[in-house]
């Protein structure tokens, strides 16, 4: 096989996250190439055993991994609201649903682990079940190939000399999937040992029982001879040499910018507030101390942008995280970084909208936000990450773009890449593109005001602590010459024009725009054209390689790459796929009106499923 | 130096008869006699007439958006601690639209000056109420009287936790600039409640105090460790009384040389007193037809001054241990300590 997708389902107090993502890691060491999708409630805790407290960890291993896959080719469903929750997919809810290729979350030949004490009546009563047959209840087809475990019972039999009380000793069910999963796709267990050693390593009183869970979930498979025959993942992994670890979109976030910092001989600022679901880039800062990071946690949305507006006008390397509400909060500020001229790395870490929306699921609703969500002609620089990856690539270049321009840089990250993890080449800081921060002349001192620009069109970049460069600087327009207020007409339009043309610039240096080939032999749609934008990459990847068609993902938004349109004019057909109901196919056609543009959109907070994209695209 | 080291180039454009001319001039003299260097000091303003004052200075100024000079002024202390850092604001920029980040730069104790200018009114947007108009106050927003409680702003910092409240007036050149000296050298935040007329929309809104004739009777400038004694002979004193029924202090006036004269000590950590210093007098400008019969003069120079850890030196120190005792100081230190394999 080349490809598998394993699903870990459960309660959102059994550990399905730290399950799904230490078998990640795992897969990542032994050299698969993995994306993954955790899936979990709003609620911190729902009701034990509800259908409300169902959370997921999805994961894709193998040879070719663009998304964390379409469905599940094994699941582990460690109560009966997770079996449901599995079965019928987004219906769930619905009353009389049964297992339909189209909403269950996994497929019909897919392997469904279960653990079979957690089915008792009272289980079945709060996971709304009307009979006590759930397998027949959900209509769940006989090529589907039920695993019974009693998971709970092994868990306190492995467990019955540790000593350990009745409640520790379930907490460590999931360890005892992890271990059967294991011994499904024949991953050693020393390497798992290890990686559970890493990871309780403050508590190190959890290592041993843990250790003895997973390795006797892995023997029950091992001796038991289950039912099922182990799985074995072939063919090589297409990532280039080098040394790899897992990271997830949001840490990688993080550690672009610190890197960044360090290039740039900047110190690094973060103001921000806590927002679902941007908050871990704090939570990753906050700790970096060691890297001399300076985090404020600021009273509000706006305090989070506006101490970083401050700490860039000082000098720093300054930049703030959020999600959409907090975007929108942010926006007057961000217009004065505008026209104040200061470097600035707003990330939004999109999430489903409008207003509260839904905090945890994945949208790509606030492009339009990021582009013209301010008053005035307000320009500012917009990229969007495509990996969990390179959500460091794309941080990292959010600092270097904001800190040669002068100017706000939008970084739209969203759920699905903050939260999913991918393997991630660890780069030295030395092969990392220069970041030459804007700087000012020595014979302008003494004679320096904020209007000031280079050949460029980027203002000069004069801080407090530097002598004979006193300046005041303004969220009022700007005389052009002189720098001071001024409310002349003519100035006013030619302060508008510079500040488009600063980030006009921008496109000089961004690399063009690479049409990706898709990887088989098909070639049967060769005038069609796939365009998607940030986070959707790897399940607008995988389709055009069934498609056989070429697909150009956006990383650079405002300013496009320079060759845009002769890339997008010599297709026939353009289908531009979003996550949205067209907000970047609208700021294409607004920019090319020549191109006949076409569009592919999913509003349902999640990823896009590959095969709707293929069955749209076909037609 | 001289106060004209810190006059910039710019032509001051408050109404004539503003109050705040008065306090740009006697900031120039504060800056001059405290003698840090132009390129070391940071004037952060947000909007409002107050909010000009930046471009008067020849200092690095940042006039910013409506309310929020605060949380820009904490962005660069905090990132910059070894700069001097001015804020400039009025009673809308720091009470109203500005009213979270200024609790919260005082609740911080982020070393900043503040000054804020509280003239009652919103005069840049031509004569609304503001959240210090007394209750009933007529306006272009309130055409038959506001029936709105006013903040006494006094209450609101100390309600914060502020560690230096002073208060002066715009007609007070001398007690404003020993204001703004004192609080430069107070490390934390250190807020400056300047008391100026608006010609234009509030004319008169301090006469009770500010008149002339008037001034030494209806006001007191409290000075630390001296005995608080006021009047045009001098010849009146604070003492603090004890209702015995319900143990409520309050202010009262006695003859200067009565022995319960009390002596001024801003430096007590606990405000009781100085909340009871700073609201004398605060009735006649909560209610437009209050009827107050006391004697009880308005309190003006600095009324509290503790020293506290502030937020600057304590963010940045704490960053100095965990990068010392680091065993990964860059990236590349960093990377490496990662569950890493190679392909």
């Amino acid at each position: 096989m080349k490809n598998i997708v394993v699903r870990f389902c459960g309660d959102s107090g059994d550990g399905m996250q730290l399950t799904g993502n230490l078998f990640s890691s795992l897969s990542a060491i032994l050299g698969h190439e993995i994306s993954t999708l955790p899936d979990f409630p709003a609620e911190i805790r729902a009701p034990q055993g509800t259908l409300g407290g169902v959370s997921g960890f999805q994961v894709e291993l193998g040879s070719e991994v663009y998304t964390p896959g379409d469905k599940a080719d094994v699941i582990v469903a460690m109560n009966a609201a997770a079996l449901k929750v599995c079965t019928l997919g987004s219906h769930f809810n619905h009353p009389n649903a049964h297992f339909d290729d189209e909403f269950s979350l996994y497929h019909r030949h897919a392997i469904v682990i279960v653990d079979t004490d957690s089915l008792t009546d009272k289980d079945l009563e709060k996971a709304q079940y009307h009979t006590q047959n759930p397998f027949e209840e959900l209509g769940i087809p006989e090529s589907v190939q039920i695993v019974p475990v009693a998971l709970t019972t092994l868990t306190k039999e492995a467990l019955k000399d540790s000593g350990l009380d009745n409640k520790s000793m379930l907490k460590s069910r999931n360890m005892f999937a992890l271990g059967l999963i294991c011994w499904l796709f024949d991953e050693p267990m020393d390497e798992a040992i290890h990686l559970l050693e890493d990871k309780f390593k403050k508590k190190p009183a959890l290592i041993a029982p843990n250790t003895k869970v997973m390795v006797d979930g892995y023997n029950y498979g091992n001796n038991l001879a289950l039912s099922i025959n182990q799985i074995r993942l072939d063919g090589q992994p297409k990532e280039a040499h080098g040394t790899y670890t897992s990271i997830a979109g949001n840490k990688a976030t993080a550690w672009g910018l610190i890197a960044a910092a360090e290039k740039a001989g900047k110190h690094l600022f973060l103001g921000s507030y806590p927002i679902t679901p941007a908050t871990d880039i704090m939570h990753e800062l906050a700790g970096r101390k060691d890297m001399n990071v300076m985090v404020v946690q600021a009273e509000d949305e706006i305090a989070g942008v506006c101490t970083a507006i401050g700490a860039a006008f000082a000098g720093d390397l300054a930049c703030t995280s959020t999600s959409g509400p907090g975007l929108s909060l942010k926006s007057e500020a961000i217009g004065l970084a505008v026209m104040a001229e200061l470097p600035l790395v707003v990330i939004d870490v999109q999430r489903g909208g409008p207003s509260t929306g839904l905090p945890t699921k994945t949208e790509q609703t606030d492009l339009l936000q990021a582009l013209y969500g301010r008053n005035g002609e307000c320009p500012a620089v917009v990229i969007a990450a495509s990996t969990s990856a390179n959500c460091f690539d794309f941080a990292y270049e959010a600092c270097r773009l904001a800190l040669e321009n002068m100017t706000p840089v939008i970084l739209l990250t969203d759920t699905y890449l903050a939260n999913g993890t991918a393997l991630w080449r660890i780069p030295k800081i030395a092969e990392l593109p220069a970041i030459k921060p804007q700087s000012v002349p020595e014979e302008l001192k003494g004679r320096f005001n904020p209007a000031l620009r280079d050949a460029r069109g980027v203002r000069y970049w004069a801080f407090p602590g530097m002598e004979g460069y006193e300046h005041r600087n303004i969220g009022l327009e700007r005389d052009a010459e002189k720098g001071t207020i001024s409310t002349n007409p003519e100035n006013h339009e030619r302060m508008v024009r510079a500040r488009q043309a600063k980030i006009a610039q921008v496109a000089d240096s961004i690399p063009a725009l690479q049409v990706i080939k898709p990887s088989g032999d098909s070639r049967q749609l060769s005038d069609t054209l796939l365009v998607g934008w940030g986070s959707t990459e790897g399940h607008l990847h995988a389709a055009a390689n069934e498609l056989g068609c070429d697909l150009a993902q956006f990383n650079y938004i405002l300013p496009l790459p320079k060759n845009t349109h002769e890339v997008l004019s010599a297709y026939k057909r353009i289908i531009v796929c979003e996550l949205n109901t067209g907000q970047f196919a609208a700021y294409l056609r607004a920019q090319f009106p020549d191109l006949k543009i076409e569009q592919y959109n999913e509003i349902q907070g999640q990823p896009f499923a590959v095969e709707r994209i293929v069955n749209y695209a076909s037609k | 130096m001289q106060a004209s080291d810190f006059k910039s180039d710019q032509y001051v454009r408050f109404c004539p008869g503003c109050g705040d001319h008065a306090i740009c001039m006697a900031l120039q003299k504060a800056m001059a006699q405290i003698g840090i260097p132009t390129h070391q000091v940071a004037v952060i303003s947000g909007i409002g007439c107050s909010s000009r004052m930046p471009h008067y200075l020849n200092t690095y100024g940042f006039n910013t958006i409506h309310g929020r000079g605060g949380a820009v002024a904490t962005g660069v202390k905090t990132s910059h601690p070894e700069l001097t850092v001015w804020q400039m604001s009025g009673d809308g920029d720091c009470l109203a639209i500005g009213g979270n980040h200024f609790i919260h730069e005082i609740r911080r104790n982020v070393d900043l000056n503040v000054c804020m200018f509280n003239n009652r009114i919103y005069g840049l947007t031509k004569g609304q109420y503001s959240p210090t108009s007394p209750k009933g106050f007529v306006s272009k927003s309130s055409p038959f009287g506001t029936v709105e409680r006013p903040f006494v702003p006094a209450q609101l910092i100390l309600g914060a936790g502020g560690t230096f409240f002073a208060r002066t007036l715009d007609v007070d050149m001398p007690t404003t600039v020993d204001c703004m000296v004192a609080a430069q050298q107070h490390k934390g935040c250190s807020i400056v409640e300047c008391l100026v007329n608006c010609v234009i929309f509030n004319n008169g809104t301090h006469a009770w105090i500010a008149d002339r004739e008037q001034r030494a009777e209806h006001s007191i400038i409290l000075r630390h460790g001296e005995k608080m004694i006021f009047g045009a002979n001098k010849d009146k004193g604070l003492a603090v009384e004890i209702d015995p029924q319900t143990f409520v202090p309050k202010m009262i006036v006695v003859p200067a040389d009565d022995p319960r004269v009390l002596t001024h000590d801003a430096t007590q950590p606990d405000p009781t007193l100085h909340r009871l210093l700073a609201l004398m007098g605060q009735a006649r400008f909560v209610n437009v037809n209050a009827e107050v019969d006391d004697e009880l003069p308005v309190a003006l120079g600095v009324i509290r001054n503790v020293e506290a850890e502030t937020y600057d030196v304590a963010v940045n120190r704490q960053i100095d241990e965990v990068h010392e005792k680091a065993k990964a100081k860059t990236f590349d230190e960093l990377t490496a300590t990662l569950e890493s394999w190679t392909m």
